[in-house]
This record gives C-alpha cells, structure tokens and sequence, in this order.
C-alpha cells in the first residue's frame, strides 16, 4: 500500500502582506525593468526566441528588453493549475492552489554519515538512501536530488541520481541538478520509459525541473536550454532567484523583489512564447546577505517575510510556487536551525506556496543531516496542525460537556474527549518527559530522529522499480558516456 | 597643512566617497606631493582603519568594498605620476582568479578579489565561466604569484585540479601558488589536488595568499 502523503489544504489562517496596491507596483516596476534594463539571456537559442517575438535583442550583451505587453500576455498562456505525477498515481501531487507540499532540500555536497557522525563527500549511495527514507515519510510529498552523487562522472552524475530515485521512492521526483541540453534530453528520456511514452509523459509529467536565475537579471545558458528542452516534452519548469539584499539585489526587500520577479516571469515568459501552455512554476528563495561575511543568510527576518510574500506574486501571475523555506544558516541541528525552519515554512504555508524545498539541508543547504530531515518534517507537522485553524461550531464549542463537568472536576473521562483527543497534536521529537528521566538518559530529539532515520532505512521496502526499466534507464544513461 | 589633506584623503575612504577620493588625489598632484606619500600616508590609512573596524563588528562589507573601490579610484589617479616618477608602489604580489569553466557563481569570487586588491595585491580578476588555459595563460603574461580558482559546483570543482595539472605542464609550478575556495571546495579537497591552500571565506583567503607569498 502506498504511503499517504501529508499536504496542507484548506487553510484557515491567512496573511496579509502585501496589498493589491503593493502587487501592483512591484508588477508594474518589474515590467518596467525588464523593458528598459533587460535582462540577460546568454544562450542564442532564447535570444531567438525573444527575436521571432518582437523583443529587443543585443547579441553582442545578450540582454533581452521586451515590452510589458509581450510578458503579459505571455505568461496568461500559463496553465494555472497541473499535477505533479508520481510513479505511483496515488501519490500524485495535484498543484491547484490549494495544497502545500514538502519536498527535500538538495543539492547538498557534503552529509553527515549516519552511522559514523563523520562529515564527509556525498554519494550515489547517499541519493538513494534518502530517497528511501523520503519514501516512508508521509510529510515528504516529493523528492529533490538531495545531495550529488561526487561518486559519479559529472556530465551523467545528475542521471544515476534521478535513476537511484526513482529505484527508491514511487513518488515525484524533481531535480535542480541537470543544466545541459545533453543532461536534459536524457532524461526526458527516462521519464518518458517511467512513464510509459512521450505522450504518456506529457500527461503524467514524473519528473520536474528547476533551473536557477542568475542575479542580479540575468539567466544561465545552459540551464535555459535545459529548460526548453523539458518544457518541449510537458515536464514542469520553474525558474528560482535567489537574490541577496546588498549583494545580487537592492538592500531593500521590495527593490530585491522586483529584481528577483523580473528574472523570474522573464523566464517563465521566455518558456510560454517557445511551448505555449507549457506547465511552468515561480520558485524562490530570497535573502539578505549576511552584512558581515557576505554570505547567503538562509534565515532571518528578511528571509521569512520573502517567504510569505513571494506566493502574493506567483498568485498573481496564476502559476504555482516553489518557495525556499528550512535551509537553515546553523551548522548542525540546533537552536538556530528550529528558529529558522520555523519562521521560514510557517511563513511560506500561511500564504499557501504549492512546493516547499525542503527538508534535511543544513550550512545554507549545503550539508545533508537525517537528524535535521526528521526534525524539519516534526516542524512541517507542527504548521500543518496550526493550518487548521480554529474550527467554532457546536461540536467544537462543547457546550454539554463544559456543563456535565461544571466548576472543578476535569475532562478527561468525557466520551468528547476520546473523540476529539486525537485531533490534538502528539510530537514524534519534542522532549516532554520528565526532568529526572532527561537527566538520567541525557538523550533527545536529535537522537530519536538519528534512531528512526535508522530504523527506516533498515526496514522500509519501498516498491521496486521494475529491474527492465532499470536496466533502459542504465542503458540511456550509459549511451551518453560514449 | 599637507597633513589636514591626508587625513581627508583617509576619510574619503573611510566615507566610501569615490568622488571624493579621485579629487583628493588630483589635488595632491596639483601641490606636488609624492604620490607614493598619498597613498601610504593619506588613503592606506584609511583602508586600514575600515579593516580594523570592520575586524570589531562595527563596519559590513560594504563598508569594506566601497573603501576598496575608493582606493582604487585614488590609486588610478596617481598612477601615471608614480611612473613618471620612475617608482613603483609596492604590492604584495599578483593574482590572477576566475570562477572555473562551467560555473556562474560570482559573489564570492569577487569578494576574494576586491579583499586581494584592498589589501595590497594586484590582482587580475578573469570573471566567471573561466577555461583552464585562460588561467595559465593569464598567470605567465603577467608573472602571476598565484592563481585562485574559485568554484561553487560539485561538477566544476574537479576542474581546479586540471588548473593545478595545466600549471604543471606548464612549467609554471611551483612558483606559482594555487589558491582554492567555493562552497563544495575544503582543505581535504585541496590537499587531494596539490593545492597550495584553501580557505572558507575571503579574510581568510588575503591571510592565505599573504602566507603563500611569504609576507607574513
Ligand atoms: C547564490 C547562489 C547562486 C546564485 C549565484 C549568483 C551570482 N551572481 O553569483 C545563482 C542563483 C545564480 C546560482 C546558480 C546556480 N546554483 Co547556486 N548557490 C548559491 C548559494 C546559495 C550561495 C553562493 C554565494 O553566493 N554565497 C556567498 C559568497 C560570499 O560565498 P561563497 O561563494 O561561498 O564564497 C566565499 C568562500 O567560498 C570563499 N571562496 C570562494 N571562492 C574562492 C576562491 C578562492 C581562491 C578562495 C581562497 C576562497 C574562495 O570566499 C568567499 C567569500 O567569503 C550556494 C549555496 C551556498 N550556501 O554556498 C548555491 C549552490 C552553490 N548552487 C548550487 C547550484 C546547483 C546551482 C545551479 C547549478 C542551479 C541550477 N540548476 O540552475 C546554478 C549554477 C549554474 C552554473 N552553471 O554555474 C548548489 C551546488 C550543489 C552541488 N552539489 O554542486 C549550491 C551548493 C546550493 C544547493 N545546495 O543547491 N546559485
């Protein structure tokens, strides 16, 4: 039987953070922007692109200045609302405005080894053994190349690793590590095989791409043709920014979010004009640089409010959102990793974001922790039971049973209690026991989440990719190494 | 009177005013004041003011990359005099960095520069997306000290490696110092390749490539 999978929908608290007004500003200065500074598209396939449409192309700079109408009307050809397909349709992830899911950081390069404590380079292996765990967990709705596979030679590694995901979960599979046509076309390939056929794929699309912007306005080649191949094929595309106040963006938060929607909905426009209707999605994760190391932060004030805003803009343009929230600063699970994934994935789900990335990132995604993977899937849990709000009818005012106990006495005998005892939250890691027990074990939460991740791994069998699909798989990959 | 002029001269940069700065500078060459005296006593002061204040948490990098580019305004403007002089300003040595092939990220490759050419190198910065045989060319035409090669991506930092073999191969090592960084990169890493050194952050790299020339 597969494993549920735990989304948050019908949301009953809301944020206000930016108004009509302030949408429209930041849409209208973005516009400008992009037809007066432009923004830059180092690949001659995307410049011409803009060039059969209209736009002002400087092949010289490869700047792009196109006119508002043009990104308009471009980005209306969106589909507002798709599914995520995963190999096992039950797990399927409709993206319809109305869910949040939660996916896995990547694209980490180094993880502490479970069974060592040691710090050290990332694997093949490693991919596949947090998919497995990934696969088991039900907060963990999709899963992101986690870290990178150094095992493996570079122009096919980011393959093996969507390959040893698939052959370990049967839910989607998203990938931020393919930025080569060549990479791309292989593995629209591969899902096409997981799939059952190219149009089977364009139905249901198992795997999706992310591809990074490059601040401040400006994209990368490569990851631009990587994109445009995916799109061609009906996979989702999104485009990431991830400007920095101060150092790839203006030191204000609203100056940093018009240049990070600019790169943005250029893109996303650059994909409708070439494959209109192609499904496509916002993705970001701003920051402010650490003012002192001119590091990017993962965290801070500056961070959450981006994550609560960032969904008002791709609500907005109608489109899905991917939004950066965990991928904490702190350098092992600790204070400053529960105050950061905290704030981050309250902030991102009040304002309903479709995708959430992700959980088990620790440093500035940078290092894969299992510990800090299972304790951010307790945090996401805690704002999907907050998400429910508070539910005022009679049921829930209990009046009868406020009376039948009256002044003194308690509740824990009523028949409404054992009927509604289990709608309140029990924690999987919260430390609750007893001080003398603490002090006796001197254990806590990290050391349950380290035994579990443990336990998953020793015991879960998730549904085998059929070895005949594997093995095409291999060999497409293996027709690449030539 | 001379000393109210550098110490303005110390301030511009401290202010991070460019403008400032330059007109400093061309007002020094106006009174006939050696160039060389401009800089040492006059601007260099006041990097190293913002250095010390930045080291005590009380300046940010701004601070520390608008004085660099105030510097270098200054620096510019008394240029040809230093020449016509027939002196020379002391640097501390040459670099030549780049982000390697394949790569995009930026940021912190630049912040190594800027930090490099504050405090006293010449340094040549290649940009981003960088062919190994740019670094060694770039590093014989100017008699490079060292090379930095920065590089953020798992799949681009075993380039630095082939940086470190080109060099060989080149004849040009072991004079030529390897400097390695970027988020994937460490000192095990570096050790692996034959680098000369690492470091994690950019006041660590200017420590790095002062030891790697030997002037500290
Ligand atoms: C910001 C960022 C970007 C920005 C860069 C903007 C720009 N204009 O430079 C953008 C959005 C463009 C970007 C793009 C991509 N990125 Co990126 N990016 C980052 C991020 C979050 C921070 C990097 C940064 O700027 N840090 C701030 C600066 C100040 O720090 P720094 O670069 O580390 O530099 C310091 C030190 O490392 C050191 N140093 C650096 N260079 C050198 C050199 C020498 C000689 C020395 C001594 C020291 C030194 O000193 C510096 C100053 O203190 C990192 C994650 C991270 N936390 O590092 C990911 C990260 C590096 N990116 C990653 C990826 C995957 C990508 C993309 C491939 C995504 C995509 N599919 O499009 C593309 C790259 C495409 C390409 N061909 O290069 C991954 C790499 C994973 C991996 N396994 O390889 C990372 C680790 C994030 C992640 N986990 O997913 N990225």
């Amino acid at each position: 039987m597969s494993r549920k999978i735990k989304s948050i929908s019908d949301p009953r608290i809301s944020l206000n953070i930016l108004s009509p007004e302030d949408v429209q500003r930041i849409h209208t200065a973005t516009l400008d922007i992009i037809e007066s500074v432009g923004v830059r598209f180092p690949s001659h396939k995307a410049l011409d692109i803009w060039e059969a449409h209209g736009a002002t192309v400087d092949r010289d700079t490869m700047v792009v200045k196109a006119p508002g109408h043009l990104i308009e009307e471009a980005l209306k050809k969106a589909p507002p609302v798709y599914t995520l397909a995963a190999r096992d349709p039950a797990q399927d992830l409709p993206l319809d405005g109305n869910h949040v899911y939660v996916g896995t950081d990547g694209c980490g390069v180094q993880i502490i080894d479970l069974e060592t404590g040691e710090l050290r380079r990332s694997r093949l292996q490693d991919v596949a053994d947090i998919a497995r765990v990934s696969d088991d967990v039900e907060e963990i709705a999709f899963i992101w190349t986690p870290v990178s596979a150094q095992d493996y030679p570079p122009h096919t590694r980011s393959l093996y690793e969507i390959l040893a995901i698939w052959e370990n979960t049967t839910k989607h599979v998203q990938t931020e590590s393919i930025y080569s046509e060549e990479e791309a076309r292989a593995a629209v390939e591969m899902a096409a095989v997981i799939a059952g056929g190219k149009e089977e794929l364009r139905k249901r699309p198992v795997l999706s791409i992310m591809q990074c912007t490059t601040p401040p306005l400006g994209q990368d080649g490569g990851s631009l043709e990587a994109a445009l191949v995916a799109a061609e094929a009906g996979l989702p595309v999104g485009f990431m920014t991830m400007t920095s106040c101060a150092s790839t963006a203006p030191a204000t938060l609203a100056g940093n979010l018009v240049v990070g929607n600019a790169e943005v909905i250029s893109a996303l426009a650059m994909i409708e004009l070439a494959y209109p209707g192609a499904p496509v999605f916002y993705a970001a994760a701003q920051t402010a640089m650490d003012l002192r190391t001119g590091g990017y932060t993962g965290g801070g004030p500056e961070d959450f409010l981006f994550g609560g805003a960032t969904n008002v803009l791709a609500d907005f343009y109608n489109v899905p959102l991917s939004m950066g929230s965990f991928a904490t600063g702190a350098k092992e699970p600790n204070w400053q990793a529960g105050v950061d994934n905290s704030l981050s994935t309250l902030m991102a789900c009040i304002s309903m974001s479709d995708m959430l990335l992700g959980v088990g990132l620790l440093h500035g995604s940078r290092i894969w922790s299992y510990e800090q993977m299972l304790l951010d899937c307790e945090i996401y849990d805690i704002v999907y039971h907050m998400m429910k709000g508070i539910v005022v009818d009679d049921e829930t005012l209990a009046l009868d049973v406020i009376r039948a106990v009256g002044p003194g006495g308690n509740f824990l005998a009523q028949k409404h209690t054992k009927k509604h005892m289990r709608e309140l939250w029990v924690p999987q890691f919260m430390d609750r026991r007893p001080y003398t027990e603490w002090q006796e074990k001197r254990d806590g939460p990290r050391d349950w989440a380290r035994e579990k991740a443990r336990q998953i791994l020793a015991t879960h069998e998730p549904e085998p990719l059929d070895p005949k699909v594997s093995a095409e798989l291999k060999r497409i990959i293996a027709s690449l190494e030539k | 009177m001379t000393d109210d002029l550098f110490q303005a001269m110390a301030q511009s940069i401290i202010d991070g005013e460019v403008e400032d700065a330059e007109r400093l500078a061309r007002e020094a060459l106006e009174r006939g004041i050696d160039p060389l005296d401009a800089i040492n006593k006059g601007f260099v002061v006041g990097v190293n003011y913002v250095g010390d204040q930045y080291a005590a948490g009380e300046m940010f990098l701004p601070d520390l990359v608008l004085a660099g580019e105030a510097m270098k305004a200054a620096v510019a403007v008394l240029e040809p005099e230093i020449a016509r002089r027939g002196t020379e300003r002391e640097m501390l040595g040459t670099v030549v960095i780049g982000t390697i092939e394949g790569d995009i990220h930026e940021i912190g490759k630049t912040l190594v520069a800027t930090m490099l050419s504050t405090a006293g190198f010449k340094v040549y910065d290649l940009g981003v997306d960088v062919p190994v045989t740019a670094f060694v060319e770039k590093a014989r035409e100017v008699n490079a000290d060292i090379v930095g090669v920065s590089a953020l991506l798992t799949t681009t930092m075993v380039k630095q490696r082939d940086v470190v073999e080109a060099l060989e191969d080149a004849g040009l090592r072991p004079k030529v110092k390897v400097m390695v960084g970027g988020a994937p990169v460490t000192q095990g890493w570096a050790d692996e390749i034959g680098a000369d050194g690492y470091s994690e952050d950019a006041i660590g790299a200017v420590a790095l490539a002062k030891r790697l020339v030997g002037a500290e």
